[in-house]
């Protein structure tokens, strides 16, 4: 029996039922980003590329510590640098660690048309199976974070897997692995929401970041990546953290009402011109000449 | 640049009258549409729906037929483009389009004596043409926008929003037509299937569906008319 499929809680444009969906109990995993204790050494980008065996990606320099503007089909972890100034005048280093949050309602899953090209684990984590991904490019409009990355040589989508290969031995993802300072933890969604929130009262009521709190938006279901933000109610300057994701409007539209109206107009067609025929039949023209040889 | 004309062929002993209604060219451009649009229609579905992504592995699995679908997409948007560029004239709807359309009932009852008489094209053929001709722009620029949507960046992200809904509305509307023209054109309306293949109508098929279009044929005699 293949653990793998009764693993499988959702999957991308799937007919019919889910294999795994409830048939086993299993700890949503989560990963949780503490912004506060981020030095932005990018051990964590480094062991990325190491444990999956990236590709190194080409580096660009624009003038701040970041690696490159956004994560790349062989680059799924990223930090994200900002300098925020601060009301006294003073300058905040903001460093955030950027990849694929693992939405409990992920966009990238919605907007797939490719039979399991995208899953869904028990676990929470949301894994791209290439052998399925056609390379159409939807999951890349479906994702609130700009995530996907597709390559143009292999003409398919990669992220982040959350080292599922790792989970599912019981080891922690490799960024975590890496992380020098402890910013970084990894556990189950109910161990790490509790540490999230404790870490964020202590900077409410110790160290002066009155409006520090926890990121993990509600219009995606939640996260199986949560961050500790100093200002929770500005996660856009943690570099362009949404700060109310969802599915976008359009795929929602496109993937449900849209399509029930289709579906039924392209079969209203369909039953129309059939029930024209039955009535009226054929348009027939009298011929008033004998035929010749010719057909007509 | 369309025409029509030549009804008789009086050495070859024919006593029925023909009519030129579609060139070779056009037919040519004809099939290459429809060709064209039959596939990125029957990819376009397997993409749409889950319960239809068994088409694209009939075409050689969802991998080719996503990198064929926009190729061919582009391939039927020149057909568009040509048709266009030759039928746009005949496409304009005129006085007698408008008479004739106040008797559609009895066109979608086949009480075809009511009818007055039109020119080369009624006015659903016409508006059929700027259906796919304006959802065909759409198609297309939408098209683009999601064919290389990995390049469209995060700060233009409502272009990926707009595109996927711009090419599915439109890709209905084209169904929507595209189900009344291939209906009409082989089940309704018969002579209408032979003469994209072949090309001739009898003389009385086009007195009684395409009159002014006819009278202008015989007005101007065989071999040099314009069209209508």
């Amino acid at each position: 029996m293949s653990q793998a499929t009764l693993r499988i809680v959702k999957i991308s444009g799937h007919p019919g039922p889910i294999p795994g969906r409830g048939t086993q109990r299993e700890e949503q995993v989560c990963k949780l980003v503490d912004t506060t204790t981020c030095i932005g050494c990018k051990a964590c980008e480094i062991a990325c590329q190491e444990w999956n065996d990236l590709p190194f990606a080409t580096t660009s320099f624009n003038n701040t510590y970041q690696t490159m503007p956004h994560t790349e089909w062989n680059f799924w972890n990223l930090i994200k640098f900002n300098e925020q100034p601060k009301a006294d005048g003073g300058m905040m280093w903001l460093m955030r660690k950027d990849q694929c949050m693992h939405c409990a309602e992920p966009g990238c899953l919605a907007a797939c048309p490719a039979d399991s090209a995208i899953v869904q684990y028990a676990n929470g984590i949301v894994d791209f199976q290439q052998d399925h991904c056609i390379g159409c490019g939807y999951c890349v409009t479906g994702c609130p974070f700009d995530i996907p990355k597709f390559n143009p040589a292999t003409k398919k989508v990669y992220k982040c897997t959350l080292c599922s290969d790792r989970v599912t031995q019981g080891l922690e993802p490799a960024c975590i692995k890496a992380c020098p300072t402890g910013c970084l933890h990894f556990g189950t969604k109910d161990d790490m929401k509790d540490l999230a929130e404790k870490r964020a009262t202590q900077l409410r009521d110790h160290y002066g970041f009155e409006k520090a709190g926890v990121y993990d938006p509600p219009g995606v279901g939640g996260t199986g990546v949560i961050y500790v933000l100093h200002d929770a109610t500005n996660p856009e300057a943690y570099g362009g953290l949404p700060a109310s994701p969802s599915i976008p409007w359009s795929v929602r539209l496109w993937k449900s009402p849209l399509k029930i109206l289709g579906n039924l107009a392209m079969l209203g067609g369909l039953i129309g011109v059939t029930l024209h025929y039955l009535r009226f039949g054929p348009k027939v023209v009298k011929e008033t000449q004998h035929r010749g040889e010719t057909k007509t | 640049m369309s025409t029509g004309a030549i009804p008789y062929h009086p050495a070859r002993d024919e006593p029925q009258e023909r009519v030129l209604r579609y060139t070779f060219v056009e037919r040519v451009i004809h099939w290459l549409a429809a060709l064209t649009y039959a596939y990125v229609l029957a990819t376009g579905l397997a993409f749409w729906s889950p319960y239809l992504f068994w088409i694209a592995v009939l075409v050689g699995g969802g991998p080719t037929a996503r990198y064929w679908h926009p190729w061919f997409g582009l391939l039927w948007f020149a057909t568009v483009l040509w048709m266009y560029a030759a039928w746009r004239r005949d496409m304009r709807t005129t006085e007698a389009d408008r008479r004739w359309a106040q008797h559609v009932g009895d066109y979608i009852r086949n009480h075809d004596e009511n009818l007055p008489p039109i020119g080369r094209f009624n006015i659903g053929q016409k508006q059929f043409f700027w259906l796919m001709f304006y959802a065909g722009i759409a198609l297309v620029l939408s098209g683009v926008a999601m064919w290389f949507v990995n390049d469209i960046p995060w700060s233009w992200r409502w272009l990926r929003y707009t595109a996927v809904l711009v090419h599915v509305v439109a890709a209905l509307l084209t169904i929507g037509g595209f189900i009344i023209h291939v209906y009409m054109g082989t089940a309704m309306v018969r002579g209408g299937f032979t003469s994209i293949i072949r090309g001739e109508v009898s003389g009385d098929w086009a007195r009684m569906h395409h009159r002014l279009w006819y009278e202008q044929m015989r007005g101007k005699g065989p071999g040099k008319s314009e069209g209508a």
